[in-house]
């Protein structure tokens, strides 16, 4: 871990990843205990993907995110309160309920919203980045996908119209090794996504996802690539996701053994940049955990908000259909 | 046996008797489909017949089409039916149309299951009822089952059928038969003579309704879960109804409700799917075409409303048992019934 890369960005994204591990703590927590209707995608174990790109961005920087979209919406500044009224279904949520967890989405901080359909972002961050040329706006498209949806025939026609384009988007592929239940080996015949860049006239970037100083570099290159209107990049993230497709359960699955678990988890991402911040003096274990301390209450506040906050008026069913 | 036993069963049955069935679609093979309904057959009939694909419906619906036309009896999974638009392409551009370009001599004597409907939360994308955009699709054949029973015999009948099948399973009766009360404890399929499930193969003649009530008062017509609705709508009334449970969409067994109709002259409704241009909008056509002269009053539809499905608001969207019973007396209005059963019906919102 060694990178040009300033004091207060390794303390700002090590804040972003602490803020996404103990959300989504919280949040199976409260799927568990069956107070959240339906089912939450977790995205503990990636938190250096979301949180290495985001920094590079701005509220006027479109993001389209996944199913497994919490941790994307908190590394572009997501209130706790907005999201767990909206998981709850309240009408104070991000969404007034009507999203859940797969469909937040905010216009202030950009974010075009998680997605419940597999490969539904990246033609809709394409079409933003066209915009964003279009308009001369200088404001770049991230679109997160898995390797799961890299197989999705919307993800190759995006891909193919960015690059041919030259549209200010950054493809970002969280591999974690498993498209739901399936295991990458299982569901495509290549090892690295970012074999495909190629073929589309993009270049094809591989990093390691668990390692966020290493995503923040590549991720900067991909948007200043983007930004000076050179056009795409890919940027294959391996990575991996601790819990299970859906849910929290992460040990004792059918389809992954528990060694595979524990060997990424001795990878984590979050003991990562703390063991660097306290090696290079950037910071002290008394002031990390005091980030995890103020996160937690930060979690707890948000969770009283959205137990304190009204469910919607049945009329609000028919409202937001159409104009 | 469940709906999700009943449809495991189903494709066991038919894999044993016929060497072309295959099987899959994301995570149907080695974790055995994420509502269950193909676990442990990978393991009985091998990964070449019951197998994994990437995440691609496309690609999915794609290769069933070129299976079929070529020697096989492919049975194709779609994880939820919110998944299917990638792979509409697919159904309607070719799978439903190869006979009629090829004068017959390329078909695809294809499945397509998917589950459908709502009652897990499971927001927009996980929900849908998209039976309307199939129906509407010369050349294909649309199934929708209520029961375990119906449900593998009717999937049977599916896989032995020569044109293209879309096969809805409502997720919200894999496990019991959901009538519409999501605050009461749900009664399992065991408690109920339909989840009686022979074990030997038997098919059941797609285009056949089932009559599951019989009364004199008022038809209603319904499909999947609101068959279960309809019951527990009419349950405590004196309201004596034909409750036709469809089975199968198209084709439709007209002669079942025209029969039903002419014979109670009011007709109600009702699906999950949202209101216009819904299947029930065809039947309401229908029913005005073959009965009108013996209809007493306006025919009515209870649907879904005219929204995207929602997340938190899911049983204000859904049509239960209330929405039904109101509709039932709309179409008895004038007559005594009408009066007793709105009297026990506010009788039952007092207490």
């Amino acid at each position: 871990m060694t990178a040009d890369i300033s004091n207060k960005t390794l303390i700002d994204m090590h804040r972003r990843m602490v803020r996404i591990r103990l959300f989504e703590e919280a949040a199976g927590k409260l799927m568990e205990d069956g107070k959240v209707p339906g089912a939450l995608h977790l995205y503990v174990g990636q938190e250096a993907v979301a949180s290495g790109v985001m920094v590079h961005l701005t509220n006027k920087d479109q993001v389209t995110s996944t199913h497994r979209g919490h941790g994307h919406l908190i590394a572009k500044g997501g209130q706790f309160d907005k999201m767990f009224a909206e998981l709850y279904g309240k009408s104070t949520g991000y969404c007034k309920g009507k999203g859940g967890s797969m469909h937040i989405c905010d216009l202030e901080l950009g974010m075009l919203g998680a997605n419940g359909i597999v490969g539904g972002g990246p033609p809709i961050a394409m079409g933003a980045g066209f915009s964003a040329k279009f308009r001369k706006t200088n404001d770049v498209a991230v679109t997160f996908f898995g390797d799961g949806a890299s197989n999705e025939g919307a993800f190759h026609e995006a891909a193919n119209m960015a690059a041919l384009f030259k549209l200010p988007v950054v493809f970002v592929c969280e591999n974690n090794g498993y498209g739901e239940y399936t295991a990458q080996s299982n569901h495509q015949a290549i090892v690295d996504v970012a074999d495909r860049a190629p073929g589309y006239g993009m270049p094809g970037v591989i990093v390691d996802g668990m390692d966020a100083i290493a995503v923040y570099e590549a991720a900067g290159e991909a948007v200043a690539r983007a930004r000076a209107g050179q056009g795409p990049t890919l940027l294959e993230c391996k990575t991996y996701r601790y819990y299970d497709h859906v849910g929290v359960r992460g040990m004792g699955l059918k389809y992954r053994s528990d060694e595979e678990v524990a060997l990424w988890q001795e990878r984590d991402c979050i003991d990562r940049i703390e063991a660097h911040l306290i090696e290079q003096g950037i910071s002290t274990q008394r002031k990390l955990e005091n980030v995890h301390k103020s996160t937690l209450k930060e979690v707890h506040e948000g969770i009283a908000f959205a137990e304190a906050s009204p469910m919607p008026e049945p009329s609000a069913l028919l409202e937001d259909v159409y104009a | 046996m469940t709906m999700i036993e009943a449809i495991r069963d189903a494709i066991d049955t038919m894999m044993a008797r016929d060497q072309r069935v295959v099987v899959f679609g994301e995570d149907v093979g080695y974790f055995g489909g994420v509502f269950r309904c193909t676990d442990g057959l990978q393991e009985k009939y091998g990964a070449s017949r019951v197998f994994d694909t990437p995440i691609n419906e496309s690609g999915i619906i794609g290769v069933a089409v070129g299976m079929a036309s070529y020697g096989l009896r492919p049975i194709a999974e779609i994880q939820f039916a919110d998944y299917v638009y990638p792979g509409y392409d697919q159904i309607v551009s070719e799978a439903a149309r190869l006979r009629h370009r090829s004068a017959g001599d390329f078909t695809a004597p294809m499945v397509v299951r998917m589950p459908c409907g709502g009652g897990i939360f499971g927001g927009q994308t996980h929900s849908q009822s998209p039976e309307a955009l199939f129906t509407h699709v010369a050349g294909l054949k649309t199934v929708m089952p209520s029961n375990p029973y119906d449900a593998k015999g009717l999937l049977i009948a599916a896989i032995e059928d020569p044109d293209p099948v879309i096969f809805f399973e409502p997720k919200r009766l894999y496990n019991g038969p959901f009538d519409g009360y999501h605050d009461r404890p749900l009664t399992a399929w065991k408690q109920h003579p339909k989840g009686a499930v022979p074990e030997d193969y038997y098919s059941i003649e797609l285009g056949k309704a089932e009559l599951v009530s019989e009364g004199d008062d008022v038809t209603i017509i319904a499909y999947g879960t609101l068959v279960h609705v309809a019951l527990a709508a009419l349950e405590g009334t004196n309201i004596s109804a034909d409750v036709i449970d469809l089975r199968t969409l198209v084709p439709l067994d007209l002669a079942a409700i025209e029969a039903s109709v002419q014979k109670t002259g009011r007709c109600v409704i009702a699906h999950e799917a949202t209101y216009t241009n819904g299947y029930g909008a065809e039947l309401a056509a229908l029913v005005q075409e073959t009965c009108f002269y013996h209809l007493e009053a306006p025919i009515e539809r209870v649907t879904g409303w005219d929204t995207p499905y929602p997340h938190a608001q899911e049983w204000d969207y859904f049509p239960g048992p209330a929405r039904l019973e109101k509709a039932i007396c709309r179409v008895l209005e004038g007559t005594a019934l009408a009066e007793g059963a709105a009297a026990q019906a506010n009788g039952g919102a007092n207490q």
